[in-house]
């Protein structure tokens, strides 16, 4: 393995694993709530929600990362704050984890909404008329439901993380072994003369994780639906 | 007991309805669209109805006067729905035994006792999508008991079955309404289940009560017992076992005279319940001769009541009343009125099932 990638590629390879993880696990709880109140709860102030999710959907990466930049660079109204308690975002591998997460969102929660939608609210009803409350509603019957559905959009969402490249590169740039990602890694290579062979060795990791991630998403989708049905 | 008083306007329609639901069970009778499940649903707490007034016993689980609404889990009321609503993804005794988890308070669950009951032993380790949908409601009977509730609510919970499964279920019911000592409100639009299963009957109409009562005076008015079907229109009568005789035959002494029925398995002594349809008596203006049905009772017409496709004439036997529906043709034929004395012949006398009309406590 140490022949095939040079050590510069293969830490960009663990820097992305490890910036996706962490993207993905930070955000899974907030995924969930704002999937489970865009699916369940009628608010004013649904479609804002709704659209400010699927923004990064839309917007070029370079504008989120230029947005997050603005926002929590070291001079950033919310960055100015987390400076002073000590918390650094911008040019290090958790901001590149924060710029994954944040592009990585809208495809997690849509997956995890469609779960809760094919769940049946009656079900949930019938819950809280035997005497549960609607915590445990949610723990006991909704989350046993959809897992399947949460688990498959985490994979998406890992798998978008991995590949991300315009807002990280915009929010913490391309410094090796801080924050440069499998994707930056690529582009790097790509600058210099006789980097093809390296790149195309990355690309080839990059395209298995993808195919891996979708194959393992769509087969969890499946497996809620069949339990759904109580199969 | 229960005391309902709501109010609810829907766009295009508005239920306003009162009623007090006593011990046994209690139906609440319309026809689709009358708001029967929007006043379970607010009795459940799954609606909050704009004004309004819903207490069992001196529990106020509703009250708009004075900004009460408890949450559906802390009402202690058994829903069974019209489809069970049994959670796919636990077994059949996690899903008996869920509600018991969040009320249960250290008290032992009854599981033995309602798995007996509604014969649902060999179901336990099953899921739900492996049951029959007689066992699924069965299932959600059981569930509902087990979470120690107050009073029961059922909507409609026979009307996704076809004929089979409901014969299969209507025992369970009928031991429920006279062994668990639960209050039960019952929704239904069959007037078959209603006769069958109700110790009282609320009639609901576009939103409103339009009378309410004991399922026997209820299905013997003729003003009345048109809405819950002319095909379940009949009197009960109160009679004593006399003897069993040897052809087969059990005498019983009414009011009104002997009956003989085909054997009854009762002692003798016993206090019966016959349920006689309308559609079964025959009015003869002289005793009739040369005739194959047994029971033949004097009685005098008390009133005649025009309903849809004919006549419903109320006929006195001593002290107790007997319906009989004739067409419009054989009333004036008969030159039927008040006080003229005639023969009502029975053609079919059946034991009320259950305990019909009798209060469960």
């Amino acid at each position: 393995m140490g022949d095939w990638l040079t050590p510069d590629a293969w830490q960009a390879v663990r820097l992305s694993l490890t910036v996706s993880l962490w993207a993905v696990a930070a955000s899974l709880p907030l995924g969930i709530l704002v999937a489970y109140a865009l699916a369940r709860w009628r608010f004013p102030g649904h479609g804002l929600l709704n659209g400010l999710v699927h923004l990064p959907l839309v917007l070029p990466p370079v504008v989120t990362g230029y947005l997050l930049l603005l926002t929590f660079g070291r001079r950033g109204w919310v960055g100015q704050w987390l400076d002073q308690v000590g918390i650094v975002l911008a040019f290090r591998w958790t901001g590149a984890a924060l710029a994954a997460a944040v592009m990585a969102f809208p495809l997690m929660v849509r997956a995890i909404r469609l779960s809760i939608e094919a769940v049946d609210p009656r079900l949930e009803q019938a819950a809280s008329t035997l005497g549960a409350p609607r915590v445990w509603v949610f723990l006991t019957v909704t989350l046993p439901l959809i897992l399947p559905g949460i688990l498959a959009g985490a994979i998406l969402a890992f798998a978008k993380a991995m590949g991300e490249f315009g807002a990280t590169i915009t929010f913490v740039s391309n410094i090796p072994g801080q924050t440069q990602t499998l994707p930056s890694a690529i582009y790097a290579f790509l600058q210099v003369p006789g980097g093809e062979g390296a790149a195309a060795r990355l690309v080839l990791i990059a395209i298995a994780i993808a195919m891996a991630a979708l194959f393992l998403s769509e087969w969890l989708s499946r497996l809620v639906a069949r339990r759904i049905r109580g199969l | 007991m229960l005391s309902v008083a709501l109010r609810h306007a829907f766009p295009g329609f508005t239920l306003d309805a009162g009623f007090e639901a006593p011990a046994g069970l209690t139906a609440l009778f319309g026809q689709s669209g009358s708001g029967k499940t929007t006043v379970v649903n607010a009795v459940a707490g799954l609606l909050r109805p704009q004004s309004g007034r819903i207490a069992v016993g001196d529990t106020v689980l509703t009250d708009s006067g004075r900004g009460i609404f408890l949450p559906p889990h802390r009402r202690g009321i058994g829903y069974v729905f019209q489809e069970a609503r049994l959670f796919p993804h636990l077994t059949v005794r996690q899903n008996l035994l869920y509600g018991h988890w969040f009320t249960g308070r250290g008290r032992q669950p009854d599981l033995p006792r309602v798995v007996e009951m509604l014969g649902i032993g060999p179901l336990l380790p099953r899921r739900p999508a492996a049951l029959s949908g007689g066992e699924r409601q069965r299932v959600a009977l059981g569930r509902a008991i087990l979470s120690h509730p107050r009073m029961l609510l059922m909507d409609e919970p026979l009307a996704a079955l076809d004929q089979p499964r409901k014969e299969e279920i209507l025992p369970y019911l009928e031991r429920l309404r006279d062994h668990a000592g639960l209050p039960i409100l019952y929704v239904s639009h069959s007037p078959a289940e209603v006769a069958r299963l109700a110790t009282t009957v609320v009639l609901l109409d576009r939103g409103r009560v339009t009378a309410a009562g004991p399922v026997a005076a209820m299905l013997s008015d003729p003003a009345i017992a048109p809405l819950l079907g002319l095909s379940e229109t009949g009197a009960i009568l109160a009679a004593r076992v006399e003897a069993q005789e040897a052809d087969g035959l059990t005498r019983l002494s009414t009011p009104s005279g002997p009956l003989f029925l085909p054997r009854v398995k009762a002692d003798v002594g016993a206090m019966l319940r016959l349920r006689i349809l309308a559609q079964d008596v025959m009015i003869a203006t002289a005793a009739p001769q040369g005739i194959s049905a047994l029971n033949v009772v004097p009685v005098q017409v008390r009133d005649l009541t025009p309903t849809g496709d004919g006549v419903l004439v109320r006929l006195d036997a001593g002290d107790q009343v007997i319906l009989s529906r004739i067409t419009a043709r054989s009333a004036a034929a008969l030159n039927l009125r008040p006080g003229l004395a005639v023969h009502a012949v029975l053609k079919a006398v059946s034991v009320a099932p259950g305990t019909i009309g009798v209060s469960a406590g």
